[in-house]
Order: C-alpha cells, then sequence, then structure tokens
C-alpha cells in the first residue's frame, strides 16, 4: 500500500512539476551551448515577467533530430544558414512578423538578405562568424596559412579536427579543389579519402572541449570557430587564428520560431530583445562572436573592430563560402563521416 | 502467486512504462521502414562485404573484454583483502571505495583528462624528471583506464559480498582436513565466491561494451566504439532504425552472455548449500 501511495505521488508530482507557476506566459529557448549573455536570460525574464526554459545543443544536426521528435516544445532556436534552409524547406518554421521586430533595423545589411533565406522572413540574425585554424606561435615552425598544413606529416599527433560532419568534410572538400557545399558524388567520395588519409595524423576529433585544450598548449593547431578563436586567444597569447588561403565557410546564426511553437508572440518579443543595443553588446561581450548588430559595431573600440579575427576584411570573406542545405546528400556526407570516425 | 497482490501494481507498472515499453519501441524501430517493416537496418549492420559496423563492435567487445579482465584482476585481490579486514576497518574502506561514485561520472571523467593530457599532471611530474612527454590521451590505452576506474567498484561489491558470507567453519574443516592456503583458496574459497565474480563480471562488462563518453572523451575519437555510432545515429545522423537495430544487436549479446553465465552459476550452485 505504501509503495502505491509513493508512485502515486510521483506522478502527482511529475503532472505539477509540468504545470508553470503562478500562471506566467513560458518560453522556449533552444540554442547551442555557451551562447550567451550571463544575465541575458534573467533580464528577459524580468522585463516580461516571464519564465524562461533554456535548453542547449551541441550541433544543427542534434537540434533538428530534436525537433523532429519533441513538436511544440520549443519557441525559439537558434540553427546556422543551411539548416534555416533545411527547415524553411520541411515547413518547420513560422514567419516572423517584423512589425514585432522594430530591432531588425539595427542588423547590419551584410548579414541580411542571404541565400538561406531571402528577405529575413523566417529569421533574425544572431551572431556570424567564420571557421579556420588556431594555431600555438611556438609550437608551429612557420605560421600556419593553408587547410594543407592539417595533412602535414610533420604536425603528426598535434592537432584537433572538429567532431561535426560538415566542417571536416567541407575542409577535405576545398582542399581537393572542390565546392564546399558539393553535391557530386564523386568528389565527396575523394574528400571522404583525403579525410581517412588525414586521421592517422589526427590527435582528436573534439567539440567544445576544444578551447582548454588549446589554451592548455595541448596541440600545435585546431580547428575552430571564430568566436571560440577570440576566447582562446584572450587566454593564451601564443595562439593565433587564421582563415586559410584555400577559403573556408562563412556562417550566420539566425534566431527562428518554430511553426508549432507555443507562444510565438513573446519568442518574436524575444528575438526584438536579442536584437536590441545593450543586450546584443551584452551577448557579444561575453561569447566574443562578431555581432550583425551595427550599432554594437560602432561602439566597439577600434581594435576590435579592425580584428581580423572578429572582423575579417572584405577579401578574405569573399573567399569563404556559406553553407548550402544538402538535400538529398545529407545522407551520403553522414555516411562517409561514420566511416572516417569508426575506421 | 495465485494471489494478485496490489502492492505490486506500481512496480508493475514502474516495468511497464519505463522498462518494457522503450524496449519495444527499440526492437519496433529496428524493423520499422519507409513502407512497413524491413530487414534493411539489419543488413546494413551485418553487411560481411564492407563489416564496418561488424568490426566497430568487435573492437568494443575487445576493449570491454580488456577492462573486464582488468577490474577482475584487480578486484578480486581488493575483495579478498577486504573481506579479511576487521569489521570496523572494512566498513571503512568499503565506503572510501564507494565514495568516488558519489560524484558524477562524467566529471570524474574529465578528471582523468586533465591527468592524462601532455600537459597534464602526470606528464609535468615526467617532466621534472626529465622524462616524457609521453601520449597517454586518445588511445585505446586510456579508453580501457577510464573503464576499470569507472567500472571497477562494480566488481569489488559483489565479490566482496560473498566473500564476507562464507562460513568460517567451511575454511576451518577444510584446514582440518589438511589443505594448505593455497589449496584451501583453490578448493573452497574460489568457487564459493563465483557467484560474486559472475555478476561483477557482468556488471563491469554491460557498461564497458556500451560505453559512449569514456571512448569520446578519452579515445578522442579516434577509434569510435558500438555506443559511440549508435548514440551518433541517434542524435546526429538521425538514422533511428539504424541505430536501433545495433542497439537490439548489443541487447542480444548481452542477454546471451548473461544466460551463459547463469547456467554456468546454475551447474556450480551446489557450493551455495553450505552458504
Amino acid at each position: 500500500m505504501i509503495s502505491l501511495a509513493l508512485a502515486l505521488a510521483m506522478l502527482l508530482g511529475l503532472a505539477a512539476g509540468c504545470a508553470g507557476d503562478d500562471g506566467k506566459q513560458t518560453l522556449n529557448v533552444y540554442n547551442w551551448g555557451d551562447y550567451i549573455g550571463e544575465d541575458v536570460i534573467e533580464k528577459f525574464e524580468d522585463q516580461f515577467d516571464c519564465k524562461v526554459n533554456y535548453e542547449m545543443f551541441e550541433q544543427n544536426e542534434d537540434m533538428y533530430t530534436k525537433l523532429k521528435t519533441v513538436k511544440g516544445t520549443y519557441d525559439v532556436v537558434i540553427p546556422s544558414d543551411y539548416m534555416i534552409e533545411r527547415m524553411i524547406r520541411e515547413d518547420m518554421l513560422a514567419e516572423l512578423n517584423l512589425d514585432n521586430i522594430p530591432n531588425l533595423q539595427y542588423i547590419s545589411d551584410y548579414c541580411l538578405n542571404r541565400d538561406f533565406d531571402p528577405g529575413n522572413k523566417y529569421s533574425v540574425p544572431y551572431m556570424w562568424g567564420t571557421v579556420g585554424i588556431i594555431y600555438n606561435k611556438t609550437m608551429v615552425e612557420s605560421p600556419v596559412d593553408a587547410w594543407a598544413d592539417l595533412w602535414d606529416p610533420q604536425y603528426e599527433k598535434n592537432f584537433f579536427m572538429m567532431n561535426s560532419v560538415r566542417d571536416s568534410m567541407g575542409i577535405a572538400l576545398l582542399l581537393c579543389g572542390y565546392d564546399m557545399n558539393s553535391r557530386d558524388e564523386a568528389q565527396i567520395e575523394e574528400a571522404k579519402e583525403k579525410l581517412m588519409e588525414q586521421k592517422p595524423l589526427v590527435l582528436a576529433y573534439t567539440g567544445d572541449e576544444v578551447k582548454d585544450k588549446m589554451i592548455a598548449g595541448e596541440a600545435a593547431m585546431a580547428v575552430c570557430y571564430s568566436g571560440d578563436a577570440i576566447t582562446m586567444i584572450e587566454q593564451n597569447e601564443d595562439l593565433d587564428y587564421v582563415i586559410p588561403i584555400e577559403g573556408s565557410n562563412l556562417w550566420f546564426d539566425n534566431m527562428c520560431v518554430l511553426k508549432d511553437a507555443p507562444n510565438k508572440e513573446l519568442a518574436e518579443q524575444f528575438i526584438n530583445f536579442m536584437c536590441s543595443e545593450e543586450i546584443a553588446a551584452e551577448n557579444r561581450e561575453y561569447i566574443n562572436y562578431s555581432t550583425p548588430q551595427s550599432q554594437v559595431l560602432e561602439n566597439l573600440p577600434d581594435e576590435i573592430k579592425n580584428d581580423p579575427v572578429q572582423y575579417p576584411d572584405r577579401e578574405t570573406l569573399d573567399r569563404c563560402q556559406i553553407y548550402k542545405d544538402l538535400g538529398d546528400m545529407a545522407g551520403k556526407y553522414d555516411e562517409f563521416w561514420t566511416r572516417i570516425i569508426v575506421n | 502467486m495465485r494471489k494478485f497482490k496490489y502492492a505490486s501494481l506500481p512496480f508493475a507498472a514502474y516495468a511497464l512504462i519505463f522498462i518494457l515499453a522503450p524496449l519495444l519501441l527499440i526492437v519496433f524501430y529496428s524493423f520499422a521502414g519507409p513502407g512497413g517493416l524491413t530487414l534493411e537496418h539489419y543488413k546494413a549492420f551485418f553487411n560481411f562485404e564492407d563489416p564496418v559496423y561488424l568490426q566497430v563492435l568487435w573492437r568494443s567487445i575487445k576493449v570491454a573484454a580488456v577492462s573486464t579482465l582488468l577490474c577482475l584482476a584487480l578486484g578480486y585481490p581488493m575483495a579478498y583483502i577486504l573481506s579479511k579486514m576487521r569489521p570496523g576497518l572494512r566498513d571503512t574502506m568499503v565506503f572510501l571505495f564507494v565514495l568516488p561514485m558519489w560524484m558524477n561520472f562524467l566529471l570524474r571523467t574529465y578528471a582523468w583528462m586533465t591527468l592524462l593530457e601532455r600537459t597534464g599532471l602526470i606528464n609535468s611530474l615526467l617532466g621534472k624528471l626529465g622524462l616524457g612527454p609521453l601520449d597517454l590521451m586518445y588511445t585505446q590505452g586510456a579508453v580501457v583506464l577510464g573503464n576499470v576506474y569507472n567500472f571497477l567498484p562494480f566488481m569489488i561489491l559483489p565479490i566482496y559480498n560473498v566473500l564476507v558470507k562464507i562460513d568460517s567453519s567451511v575454511v576451518e574443516a577444510a584446514q582440518d582436513l589438511g589443505a594448505n592456503r593455497s589449496v584451501v583458496f583453490r578448493k573452497v574459497i574460489f568457487p564459493l565466491s563465483l557467484p560474486g565474480v559472475i555478476s561483477g563480471v557482468s556488471m563491469t562488462f554491460m557498461p564497458a561494451v556500451s560505453t559512449f563518453i569514456i571512448s569520446r572523451l578519452l579515445g578522442g575519437g579516434q577509434q569510435a566504439l558500438i555506443g559511440d555510432i549508435i548514440e551518433n545515429q541517434f542524435k546526429v545522423v538521425g538514422n533511428w532504425g539504424l541505430g536501433s537495430a545495433m542497439s537490439v544487436v548489443l541487447m542480444a549479446l548481452i542477454l546471451a552472455a548473461m544466460n551463459v553465465a547463469r547456467k554456468y552459476e546454475d551447474e556450480n550452485a551446489g557450493g551455495n548449500v553450505l552458504l
């Protein structure tokens, strides 16, 4: 009998946990890990008298898989360009009512109206950046400037690759002289062979933990995102970041509202809030990625504005490509990547 | 069992909702295809012309087997020593063995990273002696170490529990009959402790064969194990069918291994009469 009562109590407890506290509105945000200013959520809760459930993901792909399985749970998600393109194609995103997002006017033109979401009907830029190589000046023979350096036997077991399909395959495609968004099976296969050939040289395939490793001087080089590079350079001045000569990936992480979002209006208010000068500045300050907010950019000190890591010149940026949705070829990329990590 | 006990209802409900239903779902997904039931996922796994997944499974079994053997080699003597201690000290020691398990498993694995790295504690100490640095991280050895460290208590505790319950009069009888220490151990104590060994082996082998976080953090994704591939299929690739099929194969394997162990235990049950 006691166990029965306990089980009942447990179930009741579960049910109670689901109901919001004091009928406040709730907003469910799904964002990258370590990708928002520390007080931002609290400020939003105070200002809009609501409760925010904040959850994090590690890669676009695992966010997508999660959204496919739990429907009607999240309001705001912050995926990257190619994933947004895919989600629009699959009718997962809600069209934004831009009247509710007046702060969009402060977003710089460079970040707007990109191919993955023409006219920004579905998404508002949050951060942007590049993929490149972070290297330890005291551990390399000559300055690193090319992806080919990641295939140089002298750095055997002395660099980290990213545990990410698109980034790793993209780098290998560039090295083979192809487009990062190749949908040609022979080219993708060739890129896979390139990565197989590189595998014995790789120290490890890492995620977020690469930051600590590079700061500690564990390896000479690592593939990383520009914003993470800033964080690492701040903590170890021997480090430097380069966008390789073969070109690289330019990416945008935009805020979107899901089609089945329980609270669309609050979601739009959240997006607008994130684009306000104060909050955008706070986010930039904390996560170090390049801001699309023009007021914030203007007020930055010159040394940051002219920092080639955070705000590369146009010429460098023109070498970079934005990832595109691969459509039915995405499966091939996954299959080849699985083979590489299994081998 | 004719009288249905209402008190068992919550347990039955719990087992149904949290154990049976997820298991059935996994089995279902492993056979589900776009147009009904299919064997496609199993065919992809058991592709003998291109046995990429089978190789991973084999690698996982090897890593888990080595880890389990090491756990046994370390854990049995430890459990034996523990069982011979005087009760007060013994309880403190058992407590000390369990203590690290109060800390999160992930945290303990992260701690090993900072020990094994090139710039880590071990290599800095070696450096002071003019040695190294050794490449300890991102090797299969590091994965085995992570397994042994994390799962060792699961080996020690069941063996210890059996050993402390062995009736000392049985040992004395053997000694009275002229058996020396080594004979007493081989003919009496070890056979009597086998149930503990078997449950220790299965409690360490099972988590070791399906782990994914240890191999990712300490192995650096260099030598993926079956757990990594299953996680990847579910989380990143979104191919639940193949991920489920792999899980089902892994479960079948573990079940078979446990059955063999149980049979062996039953055959040796004669020894337990004395307990």
